[in-house]
C-alpha cells in the first residue's frame, strides 16, 4: 500500500499557495460535466456540497437525519478558533498551528495542519458573510474566549450553541443550493457501502429508510464527511445516529484506517446516572474558564460541598498545572479527573465525578455575567439533574467525545481508494492523539469550504477517468451484497436486543480501551470482541422487515460494523506501546504519571489496510517527519 | 414509578392509526422521556413486538429531530424544553400519558410518532439564506454589528427547526418558524441587502406547503423550546408589508 502524503514541497508557510499555483483547473464550462457524491451534512459535508455546486459540479448529498440541518455537528457548544489575533495577544498563523502539533503530542501531520491554521481566518469571514450571529462586543466588533490548551484568546461563539450556529449557516449555504437545483438532496437515506471500477471510487450503494428501498448512484468522485465513531463504546456525547459503517465499509473496499486508537475523553461532562442511559451530555470545556475543578482533599469526605472547607479542597489541576491550571488540556484534564476518583476521592453517588465550582467566578463578575456566558449550560444542567450550578457546584465526568482516528487522507484529503475523499472528523489528518477544544469546527469548514473545492479539481484533470453508470455490474454486486446482509439480520431473530449487544461492547472498550489501557486488558479484549460478535449474529433480535421505516434494523447494521471495528480499534492501541495524547498505556508513563512518547519507534501514523474476513488487518506506516517544529515533552505545567 | 402509555401507533402513512395502551413499569425519575420509551421498546423487542417508531438524534434539545405530542402538548409543556430533555421526575406513579405525533396536513405521518418536515427544508431552499457564495468574504470585522442586533439576530437564529410551533397552532401555521428565520438575516447587515427579496420567497414557499394562517394566538411560543419570541412575526410582517410596498 502507497502511503504517499503528497505533500507540496518548499517551506512550511509556502506549501498550499505553491500546491494551488501548480494543481490542475477544471474548466469553468467543465464543471458540471463532473458529479459528486457527497456522503454527510455535517460541517464538513453541507460546506463541502455547497462550495462544490457553487463552483459548478453536480451534487448528490446523502444524510440518514431528515433534514441536513440536523447533522450531529449542531451540538457543539463552545467555539471554533480561527487565528485572527483580534484581542492583539500573540496569536498567529504559527501559534495556532504549534498548539494545535503540540496539543496533538506531535502525533499529527505538519503541513495539514499548517494549512489548517493557514485558512481558519477565511472561516470567519466566511461565516460572518452568511450571517451567522457570533458574540460581539458593545463596540460591535467579534468577541473571543479562551479554550483548553492554549494562552491566547482566539475562540469565536454564538453563546453556547456556535455549532449549532455554523452549521445553520452551511445548511443554508446548502439549501440555496438546493433551491437552485445544483445539489440532489436525499435526507433519510444510509449509505452503506462504496463503489470501485477499476480502483477508483465511482459511487455508493444506499438505502432509503423510509421504503427500504436500496439504490445506487454513480459518480466521477466519492466524498465522505460521515463523523466520529466515538458511539463504538455505546455511551458517548456524541448523537445517536453517529456511526462507523461510512468509513467502516470503505475500510474494507481498500480505505486504509489510520490511528483508530486516538479516541477523545472530555473532561466535563454529566456524570452516568444509571443503566437506562441513552447518551453522556457535555459541559462545554469554555466552563472552565470561570469554574474551578476540585475535589475532598481526604477520601470519602461525604459533606455536601459547601460545607467543605477552602482548606480542605484539593483543586487538583490547578496544582499539578500551574500555569495552565484550570484550561489543561482534555486528555491530562481527564485522566487527572480518573487519577483522583481512582484514588476515592470522587463525589457524587458512585464517586464518579468530580465538582465544577463557579462560586469565585460569580463573587469576582456576578450571576448576571455567569449567566449571560453560560445561562443554556447551566439550564441544561437543571434540566438533566434537577440542580441549580449557581448555588452548588457542577459535577462532572469524563466521558467519550471525539475521536481523532478515521480514513487515511493525503495532503489532498484523498483516501488509499483514488477518487474517494474523507472530510471532518471521518478523516485523521489534523488532530494527532488529541484534538483541542474549538479545533473540529475549524476544521470540517477548512476542509469542505477551503480544500476540497480546489484538491478535487486536480483529481478530475489528473484522473482522467471515464464516466461510470449504475447499471455496471460492480453496483448491482454491492447492492446484492448490502440486501443479503440486511436479509441476514432480520433472520438472526435471537434472544437479546441489539442495545444490550452494543451496551456490553460499549462497557468492555470503556474498561479495556478507555482513558488507560495496558497489555492484559487489550489483550483481553481482543478475546471477547469475537466471542461477542459470534454472539451477535447467533442471538440478537433484530425485529420487523426490510420494505419499512425500520429504525431497530437502522441501528443494527451500525452495531454490526461496531462489532468489528472494534477489534481494530483495540488491535491498534496494543500494537501502539507508547502513550500520547488521548492514548495512554499505564505501561508507558512518566515518574509523575504524564504520558510517556516514544518518538524513536511511535513517530508514525498507523494505517491498517484491510485484508478479507479470515485475516487480521495489516499495518503500514506513515513516518512523521517534522521540518519547522522540534518534538518535545508536551508540558502544561 | 408505574405509568400507562396510550401511543399513537400507525403503520405507514395512508394506513389508519389508533391509540394503543402500554404499561411503562419501574420508571426512574433520572430517565428521559425518550430514555423512558427506549425501555419501553427493548421489552416490545423482546417479546417479538415491533417497537414504537419515533424520532431523536442528539437528545439535547439542538438538533430538533425529537417531535412527540405529551398529554396534548408539543414536546410536553415544560418552559423551553424539548423532547428529549424532558425528565421523568415531571411525573408521577400511576400516571396515564397520551403520546401522538405532530398532527399537520404539511407534516405527513410516515410511521406511528414519525413525521416528514421537509416542508420546511423547501421553505429554507426558496430565501431562507444570505447569497453568497464560498471565497472573497471581507475581513469579519469589516463591518461592526452593534451588539444588540448581534443578540436579538441570535436569539432568533436558536430555532431548531422542530416543527412544535406548527403542531401546537390550530391552524397549523408554521409563521413561528419563518419569522424566526427572517429576523435573524434582516437583524444582521449582511442580510439585509436582500431582506424583501428572502421574505416575499419564503411566505409564497410557505403557503405553497399547505401551512395554515396566523391568527396570533401565542401557541407556537408557548410550546417553542427554544422560547422563540412572538414579536419575531410582528416584524416579519413589517418586512413582508415593506417588500410589498416596494413591489408595488
Ligand atoms: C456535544 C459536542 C460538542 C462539541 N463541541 C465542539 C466545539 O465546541 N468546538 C469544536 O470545534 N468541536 C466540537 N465538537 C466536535 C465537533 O462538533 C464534531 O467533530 C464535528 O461537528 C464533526 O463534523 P462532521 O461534519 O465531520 O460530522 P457530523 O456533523 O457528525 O456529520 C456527519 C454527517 O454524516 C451523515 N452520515 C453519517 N453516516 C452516514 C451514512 N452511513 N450514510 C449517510 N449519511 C451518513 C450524517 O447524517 C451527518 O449529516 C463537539 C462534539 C460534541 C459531541
Ligand atoms: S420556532 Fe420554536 S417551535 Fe418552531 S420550529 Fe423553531 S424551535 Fe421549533
Ligand atoms: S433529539 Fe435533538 S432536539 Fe431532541
Amino acid at each position: 500500500m502507497n502511503l504517499d502524503a503528497k505533500i507540496p514541497s518548499g517551506p512550511l508557510e509556502k506549501k498550499w499557495d505553491r500546491y494551488r499555483l501548480e494543481m490542475k483547473l477544471v474548466n469553468p464550462a467543465n464543471k458540471r460535466k463532473f458529479d459528486v457524491i457527497v456522503v454527510g451534512s455535517g460541517l464538513a459535508g453541507a460546506s463541502a456540497a455547497a462550495s462544490l455546486a457553487e463552483l459548478g459540479y453536480n451534487v448528490q448529498c446523502f444524510c440518514f437525519q431528515d433534514s441536513p440541518r440536523r447533522a450531529h455537528s449542531i451540538a457543539a457548544q463552545g467555539g471554533i478558533n480561527a487565528a485572527k489575533n483580534y484581542t492583539n495577544d500573540g496569536d498567529s498563523i504559527f501559534r495556532l498551528f504549534y498548539d494545535t502539533i503540540k496539543g496533538g503530542d506531535f502525533r499529527a501531520r505538519e503541513a495539514n495542519v499548517y494549512r489548517l491554521a493557514q485558512v481558519s481566518v477565511n472561516i470567519i469571514d466566511q461565516c460572518v458573510a452568511q450571517g451567522v450571529p457570533f458574540a460581539r462586543e458593545y463596540g460591535g466588533l467579534l468577541a473571543n474566549r479562551s479554550f483548553g490548551g492554549a494562552q491566547v484568546s482566539r475562540t469565536f461563539y454564538a453563546r453556547g450553541q456556535t455549532g449549532q450556529q455554523l452549521l445553520l449557516g452551511a445548511y443554508q449555504a446548502l439549501s440555496r443550493q438546493i433551491g437552485l437545483g445544483a445539489v440532489k438532496m436525499y435526507p433519510r437515506t444510509e449509505m452503506l457501502d462504496v463503489v470501485l471500477i477499476d480502483g477508483h471510487a465511482k459511487g455508493v450503494v444506499a438505502r432509503n429508510l423510509v421504503t427500504g428501498e436500496i439504490s445506487s448512484h454513480a459518480a466521477d468522485a466519492v466524498v465522505l464527511a460521515t463523523g466520529g465513531y466515538g458511539n463504538v463504546f455505546y455511551l458517548s456525547t456524541n448523537a445517536r445516529g453517529c456511526n462507523v459503517t461510512a468509513i467502516y465499509r470503505a475500510f474494507k473496499k481498500g480505505a486504509a484506517f489510520a490511528n483508530p486508537c486516538y479516541t477523545q475523553i472530555h473532561p466535563t461532562c454529566i456524570p452516568v446516572s444509571g443503566d437506562h442511559q441513552s447518551k453522556l451530555t457535555l459541559m462545554s470545556e469554555s466552563l472552565r474558564n470561570d469554574g474551578r475543578v476540585w475535589v475532598p482533599k481526604s477520601t470519602g469526605d461525604k459533606r455536601p460541598p459547601r460545607q467543605i472547607p477552602e482548606s480542605e479542597r484539593d483543586y487538583y489541576l490547578e496544582r499539578k498545572y500551574p500555569s495552565y491550571g484550570n484550561l489543561a488540556p482534555r486528555d491530562i484534564s481527564s485522566r487527572a479527573a480518573k487519577e483522583v476518583c481512582d484514588e476515592g476521592r470522587g463525589v457524587g453517588s458512585g464517586g464518579l465525578g468530580v465538582y465544577l465550582d463557579f462560586a469565585d467566578a460569580i463573587n469576582r463578575l456576578g450571576q448576571r455575567t455567569i449567566a449571560e456566558r453560560y445561562g443554556n449550560l447551566f439550564s441544561m444542567y437543571e434540566t438533566i439533574t434537577g440542580e441549580n450550578a449557581y448555588e452548588v457546584p457542577m459535577r462532572i465526568f469524563p466521558a467519550v467525545h471525539y475521536t481523532m482516528g478515521g480514513l487515511w487522507v493525503d495532503y489532498h484529503l484523498m483516501s488509499t481508494i483514488p477518487g474517494l475523499f474523507v472530510l471532518g472528523e471521518a478523516n485523521f489528518s489534523d488532530h494527532g492523539a488529541n484534538r483541542l477544544g474549538a479545533s473540529a469546527l475549524m476544521q470540517g469548514l477548512a476542509d469542505g469550504y477551503f480544500v476540497i473545492p480546489y484538491t478535487i479539481g486536480h483529481y478530475f484533470v489528473s484522473a482522467k477517468q471515464a464516466k461510470a453508470s449504475t447499471s455496471h455490474p460492480e453496483f448491482k454486486k454491492a447492492e446484492e451484497e448490502v440486501k443479503v446482509r440486511t436479509e441476514k439480520l432480520l433472520s438472526i431473530r435471537g434472544r437479546r436486543t441489539v442495545t444490550s449487544l452494543h451496551r456490553e461492547l460499549g462497557k468492555l472498550l470503556w474498561d479495556k480501551c478507555g482513558m488507560a489501557r495496558h497489555e492484559a486488558g487489550l489483550k483481553e479484549a481482543l478475546r471477547k470482541i469475537p466471542e461477542l460478535r459470534e454472539e451477535f449474529w447467533r442471538n440478537a433480535n433484530v425485529p420487523g422487515e426490510n420494505q419499512d421505516f425500520n429504525q431497530a434494523l437502522e441501528q443494527a447494521g451500525r452495531v454490526a460494523d461496531y462489532m468489528e471495528f472494534a477489534e481494530l480499534l483495540c488491535l491498534d492501541a496494543l500494537n501502539r506501546r507508547e502513550s500520547c495524547g488521548g492514548h495512554f498505556r499505564t505501561e508507558f508513563q512518566t515518574e509523575d504519571g504524564e504520558a510517556l512518547r516514544d518518538d524513536q519507534n511511535f513517530a508514525f501514523v498507523s494505517a491498517w489496510e484491510y485484508q478479507g474476513p479470515a485475516k487480521p488487518p495489516a499495518l503500514h506506516k506513515e513516518p512523521l517527519v517534522y521540518e519547522e517544529v522540534k518534538m518535545t515533552q508536551r508540558s502544561y505545567k | 414509578m408505574n405509568l400507562t402509555l396510550k401511543v399513537w401507533r400507525q403503520k405507514s402513512p395512508n394506513a389508519p392509526g389508533r391509540f394503543i395502551t402500554f404499561q411503562a413499569d419501574g420508571v426512574i425519575p433520572d430517565m428521559s422521556f425518550l430514555e423512558m420509551l427506549d425501555v419501553v421498546n427493548e421489552g416490545l423487542i423482546e417479546k417479538g413486538e415491533d417497537p414504537i417508531a419515533f424520532d431523536s438524534d442528539c437528545r439535547e434539545g439542538i438538533c430538533g429531530m425529537c417531535s412527540l405530542v405529551i398529554n396534548g402538548v408539543p414536546h410536553g409543556g415544560h418552559k423551553g424544553t424539548a423532547t428529549c430533555q424532558l425528565h421523568m421526575r415531571h411525573f408521577k406513579d400511576g400516571d396515564t400519558i397520551t403520546i401522538e405525533p405532530w398532527r399537520a396536513r404539511a407534516f405527513p405521518i410516515i410511521k406511528d410518532l414519525v413525521v416528514n418536515r421537509w416542508a420546511f427544508d423547501r421553505i429554507i431552499q426558496a430565501g431562507g439564506f444570505i447569497s453568497v457564495s464560498t471565497g472573497g468574504a471581507p475581513d469579519a470585522n469589516a463591518i461592526p454589528i452593534p451588539k444588540a442586533d448581534q443578540d436579538q439576530s441570535m436569539d432568533a437564529a436558536a430555532c431548531i427547526g422542530c416543527g412544535a410551533c406548527v403542531a401546537a397552532c390550530k391552524n397549523a401555521s408554521a409563521m413561528l418558524f419563518v419569522a424566526a428565520k427572517v429576523s435573524h438575516l434582516s437583524l444582521l447587515p449582511q442580510g439585509k441587502v436582500e431582506r424583501h427579496r428572502r421574505v416575499t420567497n419564503m411566505v409564497k414557499a410557505m403557503d405553497a406547503e399547505g401551512f395554515g394562517a396566523c391568527t396570533v394566538t401565542g401557541s407556537c411560543e408557548a410550546v417553542c423550546p427554544k422560547e422563540i419570541n412572538l414579536t419575531f412575526i410582528a416584524r416579519m410582517n413589517r418586512e413582508y408589508l415593506a417588500a410589498w410596498f416596494k413591489g408595488k
